[in-house]
């Protein structure tokens, strides 16, 4: 077991160090001068070279990325050009929104999608299954992003129980902040759902077939008892899969959405560096991103080996 | 053929998907309005008020503007998936040849491809070549690259096992002839079935692309950006969020469903 956790996480700091040098070479390898890029074209000559020693970039690529994964060990991301500030406070202070956003997305998906998936395998074939199913398709298929104007036009406009967009911060109460955060969050969870229950439904009805369920249902076991002890824990495994490989997808959704909402996330920071053209803010946050979806799959791999104990049977 | 016509999603999917490239193809020579015609006397007409879906804020006819960006978006979706397929295939097809310690480094660097969202590399390139449908294609296309690498690595790996490839084998066929006349005709049932989802992914990824401002600028209308131009005008003017969102989903919908309809008809385990 220790073995293979020390191979997983060799693994994991190898990949994660190609990941920061590919992205380092392609910003580097791209045509565009960072430097005039944030500047604009009316900078004067003396101001670019002032900004490219500022930013290393008059030292060859190897160079500035060592110095660059030096600082990332000490924490040190850089310094914002347009905000002036530290790029790993900026980020820090952008994930006390995207953590609770995704979170929430993840933790109202997998409540939607079990039960719904659960349901829907012991009516296999019924009239319940085949609208659960129709639901799911349909939740795939919207745009998590428009699913945020529909609610905003619904509970904002409409109704106006809800607030269309902003964040007050955490220092408002927790109550406030989780209600900001509580329409883009059913906004990300919905088509993460609709995903979700395709996959809980399917294990389900893998399970229900297992000798060892039929075995228990023919002891006396009650359906709904089996449901719960055998199939629900069973079908634990593939969706935590489909979690993991969805993440990569529920960060671009978060992107959008916290752009709809006007949510100061890490996604509107990535934009906003976008439209500032803060190559720096852009280069930290891509790459955290990235390593936070490799991290992810890593935290996947590892789930899988404390729940399933045929894979670490088989890993050793 | 008469399989199918007992398959509800793969003629719904079939039905949808046949739409929505015939709306693409007509508006490239018929729409209603010409999609950039501002009329300011008509803006933010409501449905039928003034023409089939309402206007938008320039009064420029919304119905057309949706038709002009089917095409928008189906274009730049089937160049990106394009992009991803042939690279893709021919990674997995090669990789699956050779084997050894090519197929470790090509499968980590999918792993590492992958890792970064289409979103992020749209922004990345946007910000040094700026953004517009080339940075589109690039993004969504490099994305798909690993899927479908993958998909044809395993794919391409279970043919090689078998026993007419070990005849050819035998016979001396080199490696790549034998790619070419038996690995590539038996996965390409798989392939289709992934173009066809993976189209719709693209159409969602292009959509939000689009919604940032990464996607075709002006005037060409897209899907995306005239759901960000809504967003000023939701409570006046909803209809304007409503229906290029109803355009994607049922895009997104049709292929998704044509993709799965057809995974089910082309599997010979569902024979019978």
């Amino acid at each position: 077991m220790i073995a293979i956790l020390i191979r997983r996480i060799i693994s994991l700091i190898v990949t994660l160090i190609v990941v920061s040098l590919l992205i380092f070479t392609v910003m580097d390898l791209l045509p565009g001068d960072p430097a005039s890029i944030m500047l604009g074209t009316s900078a004067s000559p003396d101001t670019l070279a002032a900004l490219r020693t500022q930013l290393g970039l008059d030292q060859p690529l190897p160079l500035r990325y060592l110095g660059w994964l030096s600082g990332v060990f000490q924490g040190d991301l850089g310094q914002s050009y347009t905000y002036g500030v530290p790029v790993a406070g900026l980020i820090a202070e952008r994930l006390a929104v995207t953590i609770p956003l995704a979170l929430m997305a993840v933790l109202l998906s997998i409540l939607i999608a079990i039960p719904l998936g659960v349901q829907a395998a012991r009516r296999h074939n019924g009239l319940f299954d085949y609208a659960v199913g129709l639901l799911s398709y349909v939740s795939i298929a919207v745009p998590a992003f428009w699913v945020g104007l529909l609610l905003i036009i619904l509970f904002s406009s409409m109704l106006g129980w809800m607030p269309a967009g902003g964040f007050p911060g955490w220092d408002a109460g927790l109550l406030a902040g989780l209600q900001a955060l509580l329409l883009p969050a059913i906004a990300l969870a919905l088509p993460q759902a609709g995903v979700l229950t395709r996959v809980a439904r399917a294990a389900v009805l893998e399970v229900m077939n297992e000798d060892y369920v039929r075995t228990a249902l023919a002891k006396g076991v009650s359906e709904r008892t089996a449901i719960w002890r055998h199939a629900v824990p069973n079908a634990a495994i593939p969706v935590v899969t489909m979690l993991g490989l969805q993440f990569t997808f529920l960060i671009a959704g978060a992107v959008l959405v916290e752009n709809v909402f006007n949510l100061p996330g890490l996604g509107r920071l990535a934009y906003q560096a976008l439209s500032q053209r803060d190559i720096i803010v852009m280069q930290d946050v891509v790459l955290f991103f990235s390593a936070l979806v490799i991290l992810m799959n890593f935290l996947v791999d590892l789930v899988y080996l404390v729940i399933d104990p045929r894979l670490r049977a088989d890993a050793q | 053929m008469i399989r199918a016509l007992h398959r509800p999603v793969l003629i719904i999917g079939f039905v949808i998907t046949v739409a929505l490239f015939a709306v693409a193809l007509l508006s490239l020579v018929w729409t209603p309005l010409p999609p950039a015609k501002m009329n300011i006397v008509h803006k933010l007409n409501a449905p039928l008020e003034f023409g089939l879906l309402g206007t938008d804020q320039f009064g420029r006819d919304v119905a057309s503007m949706l038709m002009v960006g089917a095409w928008n978006s189906l274009s730049t979706s089937l160049l990106a998936v394009a992009l991803g397929a042939c690279v893709g295939t021919a990674i997995g097809v090669i990789v699956a040849m050779r084997r050894g310690w090519l197929e470790v480094f090509v499968m980590r660097g999918c792993d590492i491809i992958f890792a970064v969202p289409p979103i992020l590399s749209a922004m990345m390139l946007g910000a040094f070549i700026g953004s517009g449908r080339f940075t589109a294609i690039v993004a969504i296309g490099t994305f798909m690259v690993p899927v479908f690498a993958r998909l044809t690595l395993g794919a391409a790996l279970q043919i090689w096992t078998r026993d007419y490839v070990a005849a050819a084998v035998g016979m001396g066929r080199s490696k790549s002839r034998i790619t070419l006349v038996h690995i590539l005709p038996n996965i390409s049932n798989q392939i289709i079935v992934q173009v066809t989802v993976q189209l719709g992914l693209a159409i969602l990824t292009e959509a939000g692309l689009s919604f940032l401002g990464l996607g075709m600028p002006p005037p060409n209308p897209t899907w995306g950006r005239m759901l960000a131009d809504a967003q000023t005008y939701l409570g006046q003017a909803p209809w304007l969020a409503l229906m290029p969102g109803l355009a994607i989903a049922f895009a997104v919908l049709g292929l998704n469903m044509l993709g799965d309809g057809l995974r089910d008809l082309l599997d010979p385990r569902n024979d019978g």
